[in-house]
Order: C-alpha cells, then sequence, then structure tokens
C-alpha cells in the first residue's frame, strides 16, 4: 500500500507526462507481481465495486474522529471528496504497517462487503489506526468504489512496454479485458502482460475485442486536410460506440469501455457471420425510414434490464458497421483504411441480414460540396460527419501516428439562458462554485413571466471566468439547500447543447444532450434570456 | 460588565483604553499584532507593536510615529495594562493583553502554537475573554510536525539538483520565505531569492534570526542555477523573471496545500504544507491553555469554530473583520 500510495501522490503532483511515466515505470519495475496486477487494474481504469457503503464509512470517521454530523458535513463541503475528507479528519495512527496493495484487496477489503456492521466498523478502525493520511485516502477510495488517477490508460501502457520491451501495441492489446471486472487481477496475469510475444497469443484472445481507434475532433478548415479524394467520408451518428466479435461460434458485443454489453442486444447477438470476424461500429435504434430514432431511444434500450418484446418491437436496434478488424480469424487492422473498407462491404453484403447495415459513404466532388451536404446532419438525425484518410491503419487509441480519423461536427444548438443556482464542484473545484442550473423565459397563463430551468452545465468557462462567477455567486446568493446556492438572476451565458427531446420528467418538459456553456453573455440583459418558446421552436429541428 | 473590546467601522477598538488593534480604516492609536498588510496598513496617527516587529513595520509603512514594547513589558493606557506576547506567527507578530479593573482580555492576531527557528515561540496567556482567529478553522487541518516538511522539501530540492533542474519555490515574502530558509540544507545548491524575498530576509538578519547565505540571480551562472532554489513570491509564477530559469520543478508552500483541489488549480509540481497558523488542533489547544470562558472568533471558518465551542461549553461568537478574505481562500500569507 506504501509504494502505491507515494506512486499516486507522485501521479497527482506532477503535470509532466513524462515525469508520470518515470514513476509508472520506477513503480512497475520493483513492485511484486501481485501488487502490480492490481496497480496496473486501477490505474488502467478498473471500478472496483463499493465494498462499505458510503454512509457508514462516513459515519464510522466521523466517530473515529470524535466529531459531530454538522462538522463532517462541513469538512465535506470544503474539500469537495469523502477519502480525502476522512483521510485529514483522522486523528494521527499509532501502529505502522506495510501490507502489500494485493493483501489489501483480497484479504483486508473484499471480505468487507456483506460483512455484519460491527464487523466492518472493528476493522475500518484497526486500519485507519495502522495507515498514514495518503494511505487512508486511498484505502477508503478503494473501499468506497469511485477510485480515479489522473493517468491515461495509454501512459500505463507505455510505461508497462518499456519495462516488458513489449511493443506498446501488443501491451495495449493484452490489456483488454483487464478491468472489466470478470477476472481478478493475478500475479501470473501480470508476469503475461508483460512477457515476451509468443506465437498463440492470437488464439488465446477469445471473445475479447481490440482496443478501440478514436477520432480527433476537427477544429481547422477541412479543406486543410487536403485533397478531398485522399479521404473517406462517412456520416457521425449519434449512438454507441460497438465492437461485434464473432469467434468460436459465439457472438460478443463490446462497448467503448469495454463492457460486454451482448445481452443488452439479443437482436444483434443473433447476427450470423464467419468465424473470427471483428466489426467496429456503432449501435443505433432505427425502427423505419432514413433517420435512426434519437439518443434517447437508445438510452431507454440501455436502461431497461427487462427486454420484453413489445419494446424490441418499438425500439429495434441495429449495428451500423464502419470497420472490420479481423476477418478469418486473421488481424487486418494494418491493412489500409480503404483495403478493410472493401473487405467490410463483401462482408456486410454476404451476410445479408436487415439489423447489420453498411455505414454509406458520403460522396462530394470537393470540400464546398460536402460543407454543403453536412448541413443536411441535423435533419438525417446524425452528429456530422466522420473523416478517415484512406491510407489510415486501425490505430490504438487517440493516436495519430498510423493515420487520423477526424470528427468534424456540426455545430450545437444554442440559446441564451440565466443562471439561477449554482453548486461548489469536486476534485479540482472543491470550494468553487462551479456547477451551475440555467433557466429560460416562461409565461403563465396570466402571462406573468418566470424562469424554468432546463439545464445544468459544469464545462467551458475558464478558471479566470470560473473565478469571476464563483465571486458573483457569493455575492448574490438567494438562499443555501445544503451545497446548492439560488442567486439572483443577473449572469446570461450561451448554452450550447447537441440534441433535444420532449422529456415529461424535466419541469421544462424538455431534455437536452451534452449541454455545456460556450460563453459569458455580459451583453445581455436577464430579461433578453431566451424563452422556453425558442426551445420548443428546436425541437421541430431535430428529427422525431 | 461591559465587553472591553467590540467592533467598529474602523476594526476591533478596545473601548476603555480608547485604541485599536489592527484597524482597517486610519485612527489616532493603533495597536499592530504583525506586518502583513491586512492587519498593519498606512495611515494611522500612532502605532504600537512589538519591538522585534519595528523593523519590518518601518519597512512596509516608512515614515510612521511607531512605539515599539518588548515582549512581556507592560504599558498603561487610559487605565488599561497592555502587554504584547509572542504570536509565532511570524518575526515580532505578537498577541494583545489588555487588563482593566481585574478583567483580562487577549486579542491573538494571527498565530501559531508549533515554535519555528525565525521568530518568538507562541505563549499562552491566561485571560477572561480570548480572541481568536480560525483562518483554519476545519478539522481536516492537521499540520505535520514542520521538520518532516522541511525534509520533504530538502529531498524534493536535492532530487532536482540531481536531474540538472532548477527548483521554484512559491510562498509568501514575508514570514513564510524566511520560516523556509531556516529549514533548507544550504548543501545542495545555492539559494537564490526574489527581489521582494531578500529585503526581509535581511531585516531578519538584522534582528538576530540565522539564515544560510542567500543570493540574487544575477549572482549565479546558467550552470549553478540548475542546482539552485528559488524563492520567489507566488505573483512571480508564469512571470518573464520566472521562465528565465529553462526547464524546472515548481512547488508552493502554504497551509491550503492540504486539499488535493487547491494544489490541483495551483498546477504547480509540489505542493508543501506548510502554515504559519494554527491548524484545527492547534486552535483548540490554545483556546484551552488560556482558561478563557468566552471566546470570540475572526477571519476563518467563524461559525463552524462558534458552533463547535458553544457546544463544548464556551461562550462564542464570532467578530466581522476585514483580515485575510475568507471567501478568497488562497490568502498568502497562510
Amino acid at each position: 500500500m506504501r509504494e502505491f500510495a507515494r506512486l499516486y501522490a507522485e501521479l497527482d503532483e506532477t503535470t509532466s507526462t513524462k515525469r508520470k511515466l518515470d514513476a509508472l515505470q520506477a513503480y512497475f519495475s520493483k513492485a511484486a507481481p501481485e501488487n502490480a496486477a492490481w496497480a496496473v487494474y486501477f490505474l488502467a481504469g478498473g471500478k472496483p465495486r463499493q465494498a462499505v457503503p458510503v454512509k457508514l464509512l462516513r459515519q464510522y470517521a466521523t466517530e473515529y474522529a470524535g466529531l459531530d454530523e454538522w462538522l463532517f458535513d462541513e469538512c465535506y463541503n470544503a474539500v469537495g471528496d469523502l477519502a480525502e475528507t476522512i483521510a485529514h479528519i483522522l486523528p494521527a495512527p499509532k501502529q505502522e504497517s506495510d501490507v502489500g496493495l494485493a493483501e489489501w484487496i483480497e484479504q483486508r477489503i473484499a471480505p468487507l462487503r456483506g460483512a455484519a456492521p460491527d464487523e466492518v466498523r472493528a476493522a475500518l478502525f484497526r486500519y485507519w489506526d495502522e495507515l498514514e493520511t495518503s494511505e487512508r485516502f486511498l484505502l477508503v477510495k478503494l473501499i468506497g468504489g469511485g477510485f480515479r488517477v489522473g493517468v491515461s490508460r495509454l501512459l500505463v501502457t507505455r510505461a508497462l512496454s518499456a519495462i516488458a520491451a513489449v511493443d506498446s501495441k501488443l501491451v495495449a492489446q493484452r490489456l483488454i479485458g483487464w478491468t472489466d471486472g470478470r477476472v481478478q487481477p493475478t500475479a501470473q496475469g501480470f508476469l503475461q502482460l508483460i512477457a515476451a510475444p509468443s506465437a498463440t497469443e492470437h488464439a488465446e484472445r477469445g471473445g475479447q475485442p481490440y482496443p478501440f481507434f478514436l477520432a480527433h475532433a476537427l477544429q481547422a478548415d477541412p479543406a486543410t486536410l487536403g485533397d478531398l479524394a485522399a479521404w473517406q467520408v462517412e456520416w457521425k451518428y449519434d449512438g454507441m460506440r460497438a465492437q461485434l466479435v464473432s469467434r468460436g461460434g459465439l457472438n460478443f458485443l463490446w462497448s467503448r469501455g469495454e463492457d460486454l454489453i451482448t445481452e443488452r442486444f439479443p437482436e444483434l447477438m443473433s447476427i450470423r457471420l464467419p468465424q473470427g470476424t471483428v466489426i467496429d461500429g456503432e449501435i443505433l435504434v432505427w425502427p423505419h425510414g432514413d433517420a435512426p430514432a434519437p439518443f434517447a431511444a437508445l438510452q431507454k434500450r440501455i436502461g431497461r434490464k427487462l427486454l420484453s418484446a413489445k419494446l424490441l418491437a418499438e425500439l429495434p436496434a441495429v449495428l451500423v458497421a464502419y470497420d472490420l478488424l479481423e476477418l478469418d480469424g486473421v488481424d487486418v487492422r494494418q491493412l489500409p483504411q480503404h483495403e478493410r473498407r472493401v473487405l467490410l462491404e463483401q462482408l456486410v453484403d454476404q451476410a445479408a441480414q436487415p439489423q447489420l447495415r453498411l455505414s454509406p459513404l458520403v460522396l462530394a466532388e470537393d470540400w464546398a460540396q460536402l460543407a454543403l451536404v453536412r448541413t443536411e446532419s441535423r435533419a438525417r438525425g446524425v452528429e456530422g460527419m466522420m473523416l478517415k484518410a484512406k491510407d489510415a491503419q486501425y490505430g490504438v487509441g487517440r493516436t495519430k501516428d498510423v493515420g487520423t480519423w477526424w470528427k468534424w461536427k456540426i455545430d450545437p444548438f444554442s440559446v441564451d439562458a440565466v443562471l439561477v443556482y449554482a453548486q461548489a464542484g469536486h476534485g479540482r473545484r472543491a470550494s468553487l462554485y462551479t456547477d451551475y442550473t440555467f433557466a429560460v423565459w416562461d409565461s403563465d397563463a396570466e402571462g406573468e413571466r418566470k424562469l424554468v430551468p432546463f439545464a445544468k452545465a459544469y464545462s467551458g468557462l475558464t478558471d479566470a471566468e470560473i473565478a469571476q462567477v464563483d465571486n458573483a455567486v457569493r455575492r448574490t446568493t438567494i438562499e443555501r439547500f445544503g451545497p446548492v446556492r439560488s442567486v439572483k438572476p443577473t449572469m446570461v451565458f450561451e448554452i450550447g447543447f447537441e440534441g433535444i427531446a420532449l422529456s415529461p420528467r424535466h419541469k421544462s418538459g424538455i431534455a437536452v444532450r451534452f449541454p455545456r456553456i460556450l460563453r459569458r453573455r455580459d451583453d445581455k440583459a436577464v430579461e433578453d434570456a431566451d424563452t422556453l418558446d425558442t426551445l420548443r421552436g428546436l425541437l421541430a429541428q431535430a428529427p422525431p | 460588565m461591559a465587553d472591553m473590546v467590540v467592533v467598529r467601522k474602523e476594526g476591533l477598538y478596545c473601548v476603555p483604553g480608547g485604541f485599536y488593534i489592527d484597524p482597517w480604516r486610519p485612527v489616532e492609536r493603533a495597536v499592530i499584532t504583525h506586518g502583513h498588510g491586512d492587519h498593519a496598513r498606512p495611515g494611522h496617527a500612532h502605532y504600537l507593536c512589538a519591538t522585534p516587529g519595528m523593523g519590518i513595520l518601518r519597512s512596509r509603512l516608512g515614515q510612521i510615529n511607531l512605539q515599539g514594547l518588548g515582549y512581556g513589558e507592560t504599558l498603561e493606557h487610559n487605565g488599561v495594562r497592555i502587554s504584547l506576547h509572542p504570536a509565532g506567527h511570524v518575526l515580532g507578530s505578537a498577541q494583545v493583553r489588555m487588563e482593566h479593573r481585574g478583567e483580562v482580555w487577549v486579542a491573538s492576531g494571527d498565530y501559531k502554537v508549533e515554535p519555528d527557528a525565525t521568530c518568538a515561540p507562541f505563549e499562552p496567556v491566561r485571560c477572561h475573554c480570548f480572541i481568536t482567529e480560525s483562518t483554519f478553522g476545519l478539522p481536516i487541518y492537521r499540520w505535520q510536525a514542520q521538520q518532516a516538511i522541511f525534509d520533504d522539501m530538502n529531498a524534493w530540492w536535492r532530487r532536482n539538483a540531481q536531474e540538472g533542474r532548477c527548483s521554484v519555490m512559491l510562498c509568501y515574502a514575508f514570514g513564510k520565505a524566511q520560516r523556509i530558509l531556516s529549514g533548507l540544507d544550504p548543501s545542495i545548491g545555492h539559494i537564490v531569492c526574489h527581489g521582494a524575498v531578500e529585503p526581509l530576509n535581511r531585516i531578519y538578519r538584522e534582528g538576530g534570526i540565522a539564515l544560510p547565505p542567500t543570493v540574487m540571480m544575477g549572482d549565479v551562472d546558467k550552470a549553478a542555477l540548475r542546482q539552485s532554489l528559488v524563492l520567489a513570491p507566488p505573483s512571480a509564477a508564469g512571470s518573464p523573471w520566472i521562465r528565465r530559469f529553462g526547464d524546472f520543478s515548481d512547488a508552493f508552500a502554504s497551509g491550503w496545500m492540504q486539499l488535493r483541489g487547491a494544489r490541483r488549480r495551483r498546477a504547480v509540481d509540489r505542493g508543501f504544507v506548510l502554515s504559519d497558523h494554527a491548524d484545527w488542533p492547534g486552535l483548540m489547544q490554545a483556546i484551552r491553555a488560556t482558561g478563557a470562558q468566552r471566546v470570540i472568533v475572526t477571519h476563518g471558518s467563524i461559525p463552524v469554530m462558534v458552533r463547535w465551542l458553544c457546544q463544548n461549553g464556551y461562550d462564542a461568537k464570532g467578530f466581522d473583520t476585514e483580515y485575510g478574505d475568507e471567501e478568497a481562500g488562497e490568502a498568502g500569507d497562510a
């Protein structure tokens, strides 16, 4: 635990990628394999299940520290992180220990799950008394779930690749499935991760997908990308990215977060493909017509545990295929994009199944004409276009080293709205009012105008702007409800969002997708902010 | 009996004595607890401070009508016996003890209970009513022993020096910088001080405080700079001055660095948790040691401290002052 806590502190302290990489390498080259295995799990984004409910952690820590509940809440509001709050309020430890990470997880933390409250309490008191602040912080994170480290999976891959002297793409491939929680990290597993390449590796892959190749957002004028003929253009769908793996007579469907989601989509499970096929594509709900249903429809499918026949009939899913990664059991990711496209077209054509569609190519004479076609995006129910270099290989993660995918998204919807509630953020934004609720004007039956909240947004402001808004929130507070403050309506912001749909669950009757702050509108008076009618007008632009 | 000290729009006012303590508007008579800008302001007709703090006050406020009083010495004014006692915050910092008709009040100014080498250690003073600061008045603030922090600082500096990288330590120029200096290991390399820090070092040395040798930037050649530690005020971050150090690792030293959120907002490589204020246990210890039944809480976490103290049997209330800026949360002198 001590070594891991030190690593965590080093990763947390520096913003330099090189120093993070150095710290990771130093750790992995000396940690015992069973501990390193768990470290990989956490650093690569594995999320431990909660072993003790947060409510109990909070209660026992308050007792241990001899504080009152209200005082704990004050502390929590200042810190903005439960584990950190607990780590800071506990009195100094009287014992010392240095137990390895694996033993902590397997022998000490796992048994807490479902244990009697008295046992949990006694165990926590014992553990807290032998750890110092940074270790206590980690312990509570590991017990309470929700552990996150400020390091990318790519960086972990690079560190492992460096100490093992194995190609980092191979390490990335081996890391697939490490963090999905079904297989427990072991010393043997770690040694395989850093072992020399073997001939049987591909065959041992089972139903595992490949690391996803991710696109970059195109900010520049697309004409800067050169000749349009060098680019394969497709629509950018607003669905769920997925890989369909067909091996050993079974289909496996994987989300981008490497969750196995096969059971959620029985219609895709039944797609028949030649053995040893892996397709990359987008899951969409597409009942009929030329445009898929909005994302909200897919969300209904994802959220439902039991899939009734009625639901499956109303909201049928399809896989829109746009890349081919494996064919006849052979990894074809190194072929250029245009060759993979030809193979994909043949495959989809031969499969001949309605729930497997080919992502159509968008053709145009030049960039100007393409830009014109792009204006149809909203009516087609897509977010814009994908531009894929025709000679690009299928890379690992968000890289540009073997060719690039660009996402060329349409401008978001936008309205001017008024800030009405603010809440302090977490982590880097603790003790700062950074989470805002925005409202637009509506008139009631008597014609009285009032502000109706319609969206929450957290992102889009610079640190300097946040400081200004934070200050204004404190100055214009009307009321406090726990961590939330209602404020006098004085500030107008332009709010952008990707999609809009009717929603009986929202007070405004409208739900927007990916709301964020585009800019502060100091030039606009509160009275001139947009109305609910403006929002309703935007509904008409979105596909039904 | 009427309260001996009240808040007026000019500042904390000793009613029978007819003088102010750290007033924020110009007054006739001001007793100054220490030289930080939010406590020692210009424009008063007459100043009184602890003798070791006179140099600082003169350097910051220029030609003022200043009277010094040694720690523990007494002075009578309008029937109030005034004495000053070390607050352990910075050089010359003092608590103000006021005795009138047998009743004793103490105003703490800013204080720290852990002793350090750059100023006289905090002295508990028995009183009936204690006016305490509360900058770090939450149980999340518990400081490590300062030697552990100095060890961390030296280890950070040593490692940077070995890797040929300059170390830039950002901290408040008065008090914090000198305290850090007293804990640095000068065998690692040169200690370079920013133009805002060096004049204060001089005053400390003149006051008999031993500090390791320091140099100005122009005194060190480029190669030696890479083994150096630079002490600079937070305002120097991102300035052209600091960019001249090339590839450097930066750190910030303040009690606020206790929280990850504050550290990450600072976006420095290291945050050292070193404060010249009392932590939560320190505040509680200091309050207990006064034996006071009444406690008045100023600048910091007033509502929290007042509620906690009342719950623990004290007669506590708050004073709204213009010291520090609790909402700003990252006051420089913490």
